[in-house]
């Protein structure tokens, strides 16, 4: 925790590890500050579990090394076991068992006792509390998902680890999932996430963009958009396919991508003028035919870097 | 150790939290013994008969009636001709053809000799062969009938020659006096029982850990391997020979099957075998991934562990290279234990041997499984 002052939580160094011919991890390299909410994003099979399994020394990496908690991640495991807690993207409970006993059953093999846990997992215990006889297998998605959390925590880990927490967990949970960590990290917790989801990558302080084994980028989330070095801007028309081929034909586009129910466009020649990008953009798209295009000059969010990454990296490789 | 005691706790309140399970462990026993003890059995009853009687005679019609008399066999409205008993045949309307040619009588008297026909239908040759047994018997006791009866008629029809002295073969069936094969069939269902729940449950246990991924979450737990593996077997050990207990109670009880051994011996090789069929089962669990894939390779180990066991057929009557493999198959050698504990009321020095092979068998096959599994979890 705070309390462990300079040391890093995690210090991982030039990470890799393979699987046949893939790459799962390839030279990965970052540190988490004690008591920092860091998240990792990417898409499916960038690597991020890969990462967590190393980091809860499921697997180990073929080259590289990893502290967690000043421990190293292949000789002091059996350490690192008692101290970190770790909920698996498919969050697995005993089905058979009730909540309490998932709970009792997990304090148990860490040596420690429900009681003994209670003050960490408290605010979200009390949520499930009135569920506390049911079995774990009749719950709600949210309901097992904070059950999941409980057994993470009722060890009094100093670092909690979350692979893909919220995935198949529907919206107003992901929300509320998110306002516990907020709360655990209030209270000195280390947290590391990784998700799919741009808006739950948002709430950390810090962010690594993982893609193809590789981290891309790490940065606060809130000022990410400012390493967007080029002017962004939204596109909305009715007919969305056509919108699409006309801003990808015209002169200069750069990245052209549905976002939501606009579409993104930016030009590729970095560095130019908003404003004059944007009349030009609704010209040409009048002269082509979409009347209704309500163009808008927006600031770049995550998504936006990501791509903006994603696409460099494209052209990089090709 | 808390750990483990903790672990235990988990597995017993899942086992008998499964309501399922708990009556499939009741009934299984009940169930199995019930069903196979009558259907496998090697006794034919009511074999149907044509008969084919070209003599016409009273010594054949004797003959006849004696296959009736036996209720071994049951006769079959009878075509006249060889040609109609074969279609009978063909048709399965029976089972087997007596033919009685037409000279029976008068070579009884006049060489004291006579030959009869018994054609069987030997799809099945074990009930072949035990039909074959009835009906010499019978043929046997007819002939000997007419020695009494009819003068100068040798002892026995077609095997010994006049003047030659017979030799009088009584038999005895020491253990089984009756020959119910009932008493040969209940052990070796016992033994099948405990081979089934100790490699099933283990393995689809373990499995659906894997499957739900608890495994993963135990295995960032400070819960060592050892520690994991003692906490499944313990309990379906446990299990195990509760249901060999129930199923030994069904055998004496229900089916008067004898104890004439130790029941503490039969708990003991017991326990030794089922550390083999639970190390078996954990072993699968290694090799797959979903409780299908466990229960499907389960299934065919168990299937040739029993076929090659001597459970149905003797392994002496195997060939060479299968009795061969049969020494390293555990099952067969617990088969040979229950067999001479329950039927002969063997001791620990007549099983011996196959205790001392089955030892070796089970902590073989448990150092193999537990390396697998720390290798594959690792």
């Amino acid at each position: 925790m705070t309390a462990r002052g300079a040391g890093a939580a995690i210090e991982a160094e030039g990470l890799s590890r393979h699987f046949g011919a893939v790459k799962a991890l390839d030279d990965v390299s970052f540190d988490v500050r004690p008591g920092e909410l860091f998240g990792f994003i990417g898409p499916d099979g960038a690597g991020k579990t890969t990462l967590f399994r190393i980091l809860t020394t499921l697997q180990r990496p073929d080259a590289g090394s990893a502290r967690v908690l000043g421990l190293d991640v292949v000789k002091d495991f059996w350490a690192i076991r008692t101290r970190v807690g770790y909920m698996p993207g498919r969050f697995s409970l005993y089905a058979d068992l009730s909540v309490e006993e998932n709970l009792r059953f997990f304090a148990s093999v860490f040596g420690t006792t429900l009681e003994q846990g209670a003050k960490l997992i408290a605010p979200i215990y009390e949520q499930i509390a009135p569920f506390k006889d049911r079995r774990a297998g009749a719950l709600s998605g949210g309901m097992k998902q904070k059950l999941a959390l409980c057994c993470a925590l009722v060890h009094t880990p100093e670092l909690l680890l979350l692979d893909e927490p919220t995935t198949g967990v529907d919206a107003v949970s992901r929300r509320e999932f998110w306002d516990l960590l907020e709360k655990l990290r209030a209270s000195g917790l280390t947290i590391v996430a990784s998700t799919p989801y741009m808006d739950e990558a948002s709430r950390c302080e810090r962010v690594a963009l993982i893609q193809r084994g590789k981290i891309l980028e790490i940065a606060d989330p809130r000022r990410i958009g400012e390493r967007f070095d080029r002017p962004l801007i939204a596109v909305r028309a009715r007919e969305r396919m056509r919108l699409l081929e006309a801003l990808r034909a015209h002169p200069g586009a750069g990245s052209v991508f549905p976002f939501g129910d606009v579409v993104h466009y930016t030009d590729a020649r970095p560095g130019g003028d908003a404003r004059a990008i944007a009349d030009a953009v609704r010209q040409d798209l009048a002269a082509r035919g979409i009347a209704d295009a309500e163009v808008e000059i927006v600031s770049p969010g995550i998504e936006d870097v990501f791509m903006a990454l994603m696409q460099r990296r494209g052209a990089e490789a090709a | 150790m808390r750990i483990l005691r903790f672990l235990l706790r988990k597995e017993y309140l899942q086992i008998f939290r499964d309501h399922f399970m708990v009556a499939q462990m009741l009934l299984l026993p009940c169930i199995q013994l019930a069903i196979l003890a009558n259907a496998a059995t090697f006794e034919v009853k009511g074999a149907r008969l044509v008969v084919v009687d070209e003599d016409r005679t009273s010594s054949s019609r004797g003959l006849i009636d004696r296959f009736v008399a036996s209720r071994r066999f049951e006769l079959v409205p009878s075509p006249i001709s060889t040609r109609g008993a074969d279609d009978a045949m063909l048709r399965r309307e029976a089972g087997a053809i007596l033919r009685i040619p037409t000279a029976f009588e008068r070579d009884l008297v006049r060489a004291r000799a006579a030959q009869v026909q018994l054609v069987l239908n030997a799809e099945d040759g074990a009930a072949a062969g035990v039909m074959l047994g009835y009906a010499q018997r019978i043929i046997a006791d007819y002939a000997g009938e007419l020695a009494t009866t009819l003068p100068g008629v040798s002892a026995s029809m077609a095997v010994t020659r006049v003047g030659q002295p017979t030799l009088d073969v009584r038999t005895r069936g020491w253990y089984n006096p009756e020959l119910d094969y009932r008493f040969y069939m209940v052990p070796g269902i016992l033994v099948q029982l405990v081979t089934m729940v100790g490699t099933f449950l283990t393995a689809l246990n373990i499995v659906r850990e894997k499957e739900l991924g608890t495994l993963e979450q135990l295995n960032v737990t400070p819960v060592t391997r050892g520690q994991f593996i003692a906490a499944k077997l313990i309990p379906l050990w446990s299990l195990g020979l509760l249901g060999l207990a129930i199923g030994l109670a069904v055998a004496r009880y229900a089916f008067h099957v004898p104890i004439r051994g130790s029941v503490l011996l039969v708990f003991g090789t017991a326990s030794v075998y089922l550390l083999a069929a639970l190390s078996v089962g954990l072993l699968v669990s290694t090799m797959v991934e979903t409780q299908q894939q466990a229960m499907f390779v389960t299934f065919f180990i168990v299937l040739v562990y029993l076929l090659m066991s001597g459970l149905f057929t003797p392994v002496r009557s195997m060939p060479t290279w299968a009795q061969w493999i049969a020494q390293a198959n555990p099952t067969m050698h617990y088969m040979e234990i229950m067999r001479g504990i329950m039927l002969r009321g063997a001791g620990l020095r007549e099983i011996a041997r196959h205790l001392a092979v089955l030892a070796v068998c089970a902590a073989a096959v448990f150092t193999l499984s537990v390396r697998q599994y720390a290798k594959r979890v690792a």
